[in-house]
């Protein structure tokens, strides 16, 4: 993923040599912490293009295998009997943009940049028959988990050349490094493209008990049995008291 | 309120759990089931991951059974001799269902195994549960005031190694139930749950305990199985989640004191009754689920996680 963002830096920056300054753009916020109360947020991304043209602004989550499985009836009975594994599944993608995407440039361009969710690259490791209709459930069942926001963001001009979007994310998250790209598309080309980071990371008492967990897991397994023990034991003698 | 679950990674009304703890936990104390073969359903419903779900919930299991048995001992309702015969098995049978997981997992069909053996499991005991239950209360209701028998002699009773169980006023060979613990413990690897859904009856039909001793006695021997369970979870799979466990403990703690309340004002057939209602009740909804179209015919899973 890091060549492949180096790689589209490099092209961005290519493809307009003559004014490498085209477009800047920056988060309010590059870390999202996830703490006790976490509920989703919003982050606010912000920048400027030199002249006109149009923004498109993609997040990316982690990207990690994902198995997508379908059921068929056997014997009256619905079993998993099919399944296909897409190599690096983006944990979050969302898209926003200043118009339509369908109108700023054409498929073969938003493919080679991955703008949209029909251009997103989705590789099986072992590419079947049906890959189209794998793919499309592995979208839908993203989409229902609220993972692939299904709307098209707006991303709105303030005068003529700052803009301004929201990006919404929802509870359920995944935590890891995000890509935030800003690309500048002008007469259906991508004119310039920037990158920035972002970290979804757990912070507080969310933070201390996923890293006690991993790191001292016999630990943090008898402790849990000792609470709960502890617990069930307390409410025992509350109640002696209370009746 | 909303809580943010670190382990599950996903944000819950902690209300939602905190009342979802409180009736499982109600159930547990009322019949001496853990509750397991409720909770694990009720958590991947509310979206939680179901592998977070197993391991938290055996974690939370801990918590109101020790609060059951001693609200039970209390009552004298427990036989201690007898749950350490089983426990022994339990550990034994543990150890197997560990190994037939890992097979089964290779076989690649291990999802429909855990929902075949729960409907198959659940129906039998169940309807077996609700025929007696129901026979048993016309029973009494035809010629009241006739003593029974303490309880029915079967072969398996004449096994050798016979020990003497006080509490339960049983002299019978320790094999039978040094083998439901066997069961019960292969129970608890491969389906995820305490097992006492599976135990409960098998101590009331198979051994011949005393109605009034088994939800004690159940409890104490799932104590030891679900803290192996949670921390092997916590140790292999990274699965517990703590603060998903303590929201549950609060509401199931509280839960299991009223329910063993309840449980001791009601006449043993209709315990019975209840318990193989509510059982039945969940094997027709899984059997549902297996027969009728899902919504989608695709589901997703991050295969490192299952």
């Amino acid at each position: 993923m890091t060549r492949l963002a180096l790689g589209l830096v490099v092209l961005g920056l290519t493809l307009a040599p003559a004014r490498a300054q085209t477009l800047v753009a920056d988060l309010t916020s590059h870390l999202i912490a996830i703490t006790t109360g976490f509920t989703g947020t919003d982050v606010v991304l912000f920048g400027a293009i030199d002249g006109d043209g149009d923004v498109v602004v993609v997040v990316r989550g982690p990207e990690t295998p994902v198995e997508v499985r379908r059921k068929e009836r056997t014997l009256g009975i619905w079993l998993n009997r099919a399944d296909m594994t897409f190599a690096e599944v983006p944990g979050f993608y969302s898209i926003a943009s200043t118009k339509p995407i369908a109108q700023l440039a054409k498929p073969e361009v938003l493919e080679r940049y991955h703008i949209g969710l029909e251009h997103l690259a989705l590789v099986p490791v072992d590419p079947g028959d049906e890959i189209e209709q794998f793919r499309q459930a592995l979208v839908r069942n993203k989409q229902r988990e609220g993972l692939f926001p299904t709307t098209t963001g707006s991303v709105s001009f303030v005068g003529s050349r700052l803009f301004r979007t929201t990006v919404s994310f929802p509870a359920n998250v995944p935590t890891g490094s995000y890509q935030v790209w800003v690309y500048l598309i002008r007469n259906g080309q991508v004119q310039g493209a920037q990158t920035t980071p972002l970290l979804v990371s757990p912070l507080g008492l969310s933070a201390d008990i996923v890293d006690f967990a991993y790191r001292r897991a016999l630990a943090y397994g008898l402790i849990a049995v000792a609470i709960a023990a502890l617990a069930g034991w307390l409410s025992s003698v509350v109640f002696r008291r209370v009746s | 309120m909303q809580v943010y679950l670190p382990i599950a990674e996903m944000s819950v009304n902690a209300l939602t759990i905190l009342v979802l703890g409180g009736i499982v936990g109600f159930l547990s104390g009322l019949f001496g089931v853990g509750g397991g073969f409720l909770m694990t359903p009720l958590l991947i419903f509310i979206g939680v991951p179901p592998a977070v779900a197993v391991g938290t919930q055996s974690n939370q299991l801990v918590g109101a059974s020790v609060s059951g048995v001693i609200g039970h001992w209390r009552r004298g309702n427990v036989d201690f001799r007898m749950g350490l015969v089983l426990l022994v098995g339990g550990l034994v049978g543990s150890v197997i269902g560990v190994w037939l997981f890992s097979v089964l997992r290779r076989i690649g069909q291990i999802d429909l195994v855990i929902s075949l053996l729960y409907v198959i499991l659940l129906g039998t005991v169940g309807g077996l549960m609700l025929a007696e239950s129901v026979r048993a209360m016309m029973r009494q209701r035809r010629k009241a005031g006739v003593r029974r028998k303490l309880h029915q002699h079967i072969w398996l009773h004449g096994l050798p190694f016979k020990m003497r169980f006080h509490k339960s006023r049983l002299y019978i060979s320790a094999l039978v139930p040094v083998a439901i613990g066997v069961l019960g413990g292969i129970a608890v690897a491969v389906l995820g749950v305490g097992g006492g859904f599976f135990m409960v009856p098998a101590m009331i039909y198979l051994i011949g305990m005393p109605t009034a001793v088994v939800p004690g006695t159940s409890l104490f021997q799932i104590i030891f199985t679900t803290a192996v369970v949670t921390v092997l979870q916590a140790v292999t799979n990274h699965t517990v989640d703590g603060m998903l466990a303590v929201l549950l403990l609060a509401g199931g703690v509280v839960g299991v004191q009223f329910g063993t309340r309840f449980g001791s004002g009601l006449r043993g057939e209709q315990m019975r009754a209840l318990l193989a209602l509510l059982v039945v009740g969940v094997c027709i909804k899984l059997f549902v689920d297996l027969v009728l179209p899902p919504d989608d015919f695709y589901s997703i899973v991050v295969p490192s996680q299952t």
